[in-house]
């Protein structure tokens, strides 16, 4: 999928989890004027632009087209006769690639609300912090009498509505967890707020030397510029991660008396006929009444060999149909199909996860209540000391708690995980989750699966020069007949080793059988080990006979993923335990675990052994990494400590999985193992940075010496060293 | 030291037309393609549908 190859580079990275698949197919179709979205991953350049939005505005029944560069997108205001897919054709023919994505899967990316509103605080609290700034160097500089009492007011006048408007995620935060009756980061930076500005403000009307209202402000401004980045990073993986699922487009050709209609796969209801055409995927969980055809259920099972369908055959959402065009009566659709029923396997799979708590809740949990602590102590000892003088001992409390503030500690996770995911975005990994780069730095061992994650999913036939070339030319003159994968993949591969097909005449192919034509006034058949009469050997194969004579296999086996190989090795020298995990058969799992290096194999697994096996190594103190695109993974990815599928995958599985790799290489997720240990010992860096300058502060600040000076260059010197530190993850 | 009357109120004012002019991007759209606007503009056709 080229779209799959050029991931845009402008979209920033990184962290939370996709859409729920059930979302995504339990929308209404909007009414009125159509609002078409499609993805352009080709356009780069400001002709691009011009020539795209050309070729669609002279489309009739198009009222306005407007592409966006940054998201490599283009929408479109049309009348409702007009179809995505017509738009497609035009741009095809002026030569850029573009693919319907669905406009309603879109939501989140194009009214991003929360993110304009952290911005909109952070300019007023950057604003106002400056301003103030500038007139605390004044009274820094030595201000006396009237001039610094007018300087207080004036900083007070533009400090208390900034702080007050700029910090309310702070508030909000701190109130919720204290109504769980948690600490959380936010509860002392709220009560140092508070603190702050009333004490301020009290001291401003004694005419007092020291008012802190730059320092609320600072700390303000720097910890809502570590929300912001957070919140970015999150906020574009979102976006991309939403496209990936946007791109599939759930429609199924719904057939009443006689007639097909194009509609939504949510809209069906059991009892609805459907038609599923050769390399289609099935829409819904449903049974064959007509046609015959083979069902390719490497998704669902892991099984490499495609599987007959016929009158009767149960088939279920997410096969793919290959030859011969079914027509499915739906038992089950959109929520209650099987592949939405893992959903709840993948629920209970992740109620572990849900535990781990990452680096920076850890560091809130030890470091709020030492916070809390130290000022009052500090109050307490102070009034004991000084005889009850209220006035000194909050001061020196406030000063406490102003330079204990985790300004620094705020900043030290997502400067680091924003640097982190957007080079991992740029080698075309999107974090999903925000803890996962914490969680993939710790892992030890890794689990794959075999069937479309180490291997293309795409069989290549082996061993071609032990078939005789009689044979073969019969083979391809059958093969080119079919539009089967195994076919094609024959077919090309013969073609490449320079066969030219033999002369076949009433050439045929049977849906879920094969094809068949004379040669040489005899029958020759290629097809299904059962149709030609042959004994399966297990392997993914096709078979020949011609005439009555022997029949003769032709053995496939699946082509590495590029990376595979490299991946593996890496991973090996990096002292990670692999593992092989695969719904497919034995012969075949054990082959390709010999070609590629793994010694430790699972075959014919289960969705649940699957799992199971993952649980049992988490069971041992393991930390696995799960690697994997099917269905019959999905409740393996999610048990698993952290997981990674590829874009190709199944919906289900990629909104399971942590981190989705969008090229077809597998190669960066050994960069990813690298990228993310690097990752946490910045993290550990930063935390153990601003736990110096504390330290180093807190006794100045408990002796009573630390002024507002002083807080402000502590704060902003530590946040500077610490933004600077993460940069180095690039 | 009267010059301050003028002084902090200008500071104050030029400050405010800043954060004024950035809430009116942020509400115009203007961050929405950073990269189509840069090319955009190299562009010699006449924009008949400015982004609102």
């Amino acid at each position: 999928m080229s779209l799959a190859e050029t991931p845009h580079p402008a979209a920033c990275p990184a962290c939370v989890a996709l859409p729920e698949a059930a979302d995504i197919r339990d929308r209404s179709v909007p009414e009125g004027p159509a609002q078409i979205q499609l993805s352009l991953p080709s356009i780069h350049c400001a002709g691009c632009i011009s020539g795209v939005e050309r070729a669609l505005n002279a489309v009739p029944g198009v009222s306005s087209a407007r592409v966006n560069l940054t998201l490599r997108r283009a929408s479109i205001e049309a009348a409702p006769g007009v179809s995505a897919d017509d738009l497609i054709a035009r741009l095809q023919t002026v030569g850029y690639e573009a693919h319907e994505l669905d406009a309603t899967a879109l939501a989140a990316t194009t009214t991003d609300k929360a993110g304009r509103d952290l911005a909109m605080r952070l300019a007023v609290a950057f604003f106002a912090n400056m301003n103030v700034m500038l007139l605390s160097v004044a009274i820094w500089a030595g201000a006396e009498g009237v001039t610094r009492d007018m300087f207080h007011w004036l900083s007070g006048a533009i400090a208390i509505p900034a702080v007050i408007f700029s910090g309310v995620p702070f508030y909000r935060s701190a109130l919720s967890a204290l109504k769980g009756w948690r600490l959380n980061m936010d509860v002392p930076i709220s009560l140092a707020l508070i603190l702050a500005l009333a004490l301020s403000l009290w001291e401003t009307q004694l005419h007092g030397h020291h008012a802190y209202f730059d320092a609320a402000l600072s700390l303000v401004f720097f910890l809502l510029l570590g929300r912001f980045l957070d919140h970015r990073t999150r906020a574009s993986a979102r976006s991309a991660a939403e496209e990936l699922a946007a791109l599939e487009v759930p429609k199924a050709l719904r057939v009443t008396n006689g007639t097909e209609t194009d509609v939504y796969a949510a809209d069906l209801r059991p009892g609805d006929v459907v038609r599923v055409r050769p390399g289609g995927r099935v829409p819904v969980d449903g049974v064959v009444i007509e046609g015959e055809s083979e069902l390719d259920r490497s998704l669902m099972t892991g099984e490499s060999l495609p599987a007959f369908a016929g009158r009767d055959t149960a088939v279920s959402a997410g096969e793919v149909n290959l030859t011969g065009p079914l027509l499915v009566r739906v038992t089950a659709a959109g929520r209650d199909t099987s592949l939405h029923r893992i959903a709840d396997l993948v629920a209970v799979a992740e109620s572990g996860r849900a535990n781990y708590s990452s680096l920076a809740d850890r560091a809130a949990r030890a470091y709020a209540p030492v916070v809390h602590l130290l000022a009052l102590g500090a109050f307490l000892a102070w009034m004991w000391i000084s005889g009850g003088d209220l006035r000194l001992s909050l001061n020196i409390a406030v000063a406490t708690l102003i330079i204990t503030c985790p300004c620094a500690m705020g900043l030290a996770v997502p400067a680091v995980t924003t640097a982190a995911s957007g080079r991992l975005f740029r080698k075309g990994l999107l974090i999903k989750d925000g803890t996962a780069l914490e969680r993939l730095a710790e892992v030890d061992t890794v689990v794959f699966d075999k069937t479309g994650t180490l291997t293309m999913g795409a069989p290549e036939p082996a061993a071609l020069s032990d078939v005789p070339r009689g044979d073969l030319e019969v083979a391809l003159a059958l093969a080119e007949a079919s539009s089967h994968p195994l076919a094609l993949s024959l077919a090309q591969a013969a073609r490449a080793a320079g066969i030219r097909p033999a002369r076949a005449e009433g050439l045929r192919e049977l849906p879920g059988h094969g094809v068949e034509a004379t040669v040489r006034g005899e029958r020759a058949r290629l097809g299904r080990a059962s149709w030609i009469g042959a004994e399966g050997s297990g392997r993914t194969a096709t078979w020949l006979q011609v005439g009555a004579g022997r029949p003769v296999e032709f053995v496939f086996t699946d082509r590495l993923r590029p990376g595979a190989a490299e991946v593996v090795g890496a991973l090996r020298a990096q002292g990670k335990r692999i593992l092989l995990v695969s719904g497919d058969a034995e012969a075949a799992v054990r082959a390709f675990a010999e070609q590629i290096g793994i010694e430790e194999v699972l075959a014919e697994a289960l969705p649940a052994q699957k799992a199971a096996r993952v649980a049992e190594l988490a069971g041992e103190g393991h930390k696995v990494l799960m690697v994997g695109d099917g269905l019959n993974d999905t409740a393996a990815l999610a048990a698993a400590h952290v997981s990674i599928s590829p874009a190709s995958a199944l919906d289900a599985a990629r909104v399971a999985s942590d981190i989705v790799l969008l090229g077809n290489d597998l190669a960066p997720i050994s960069d990813a193992v690298d990228t993310a240990v690097k990752a946490r010992k910045r993290i550990k860096e930063n935390f153990t940075i601003s736990t110096i300058y504390n330290v180093v502060a807190v006794p100045i600040a408990l002796l009573g010496f630390v002024t507002p000076f002083i807080a402000a260059i502590a704060m902003s010197a530590s946040s500077i060293t610490v933004s600077l530190n993460a940069l180095r993850v690039r | 030291m009267e010059v301050l009357v003028f002084l902090i109120p200008i500071s104050l004012f030029l400050g405010g037309v800043g954060l004024i002019a950035f809430f009116w991007t942020m509400k115009t759209k203007q961050y929405d393609d950073p990269e189509g606007d840069s090319h955009r503009i190299l562009s010699d056709e006449y924009d008949d549908t400015p982004k609102a």
